[in-house]
């Protein structure tokens, strides 16, 4: 399954990387604890966080995370989305909860 | 890709304490070297877990510290220096969930106690020097098979 692909399916704001939409997702993990994601989360997964700094675009990029869902529409700034649109890591925002939209990709996935 | 690894590369980085914005750089600049090399994917992996997070914890907890880093065809050796508080009970500090990080750090989604466990995780050799009120010297080396 492609990242466009969950798009389509869960309510979400790609807000950079639109070429990542094409990247195979090889799973997804849901944590806001960033040495968690450092130590669990696997390459070509889409992280689920409530985390918006400047930080989860060096650990998603390190680890090989396509994408990052921020969950409760969260406002990401601006010099976050600039970092994330450098390295590549699609950054979308979603009015869902992650436990809603964790539920969601669950069904795509499985 | 084979192994490009000719005698011993080295290189520095210097690492800035509270400067989260440019957190991972030196683990990133890492990585790049690495993958350059034509290190395994799953080496690379670690390697990168392991300086993450001793990045994170000099940026955390020190005014400023070092990164210096040599790669032979055998492995990669990292260690980084810091002048930050050393560290009081190195048996407490290894023990996962166990962190001394101040509360605006943990909302973050650091400061969870799994930074130095993650390090030895991710290192055939782990060894930590610390002194309280000097700083903390860790070396880490992940053997390339």
């Amino acid at each position: 399954m492609k990242l466009g692909d969950i798009i389509n399916d869960v309510s979400l704001d790609v807000k950079t990387c639109n070429v990542c939409l094409d990247s195979v997702i090889t799973g997804a993990y849901v944590s806001d604890l960033l040495s968690d994601v450092m130590a669990n989360a696997k390459d070509g997964n889409v992280w689920i966080t409530l985390q918006t700094h400047l930080n989860i675009v060096a650990v998603a990029s390190l680890k090989g995370v396509k994408g990052i869902i921020i969950v409760n529409s969260r406002r990401v700034d601006e010099a976050v989305l600039k970092k994330a649109e450098e390295e590549g890591v699609a950054i979308m925002v979603t009015p869902l909860s992650a436990f809603e939209v964790a539920g969601k990709v669950y069904q795509l996935l499985k | 890709m084979p192994l490009n690894i000719d005698g011993c590369i080295e290189g520095s980085y210097q690492l800035i304490g509270g400067n989260f914005a440019t957190a991972g750089e030196a683990s990133t600049c890492l990585k790049l070297k690495l993958t350059e090399l034509g290190v395994a994917e799953t080496i690379i992996r670690r390697a990168s877990i392991a300086t993450f997070e001793a990045e994170m914890n000099v940026i955390i907890y020190a005014a400023a510290g070092w990164l210096h880093y040599y790669i032979t065809p055998h492995g990669i050796k990292i260690r980084i220096e810091d002048m930050g508080p050393g560290i009081e009970d190195i048996e407490l500090a290894m023990q996962e969930g166990f962190s001394t990080a101040p509360e605006w750090v943990r909302e973050l989604g650091w400061g969870a106690g799994m930074g130095l466990p993650n390090m030895k995780k991710n290192s055939d050799l782990f060894k930590i020097d610390t002194v309280v009120g000097e700083g903390t010297t860790v070396e880490m080396v992940i053997n390339i098979p």
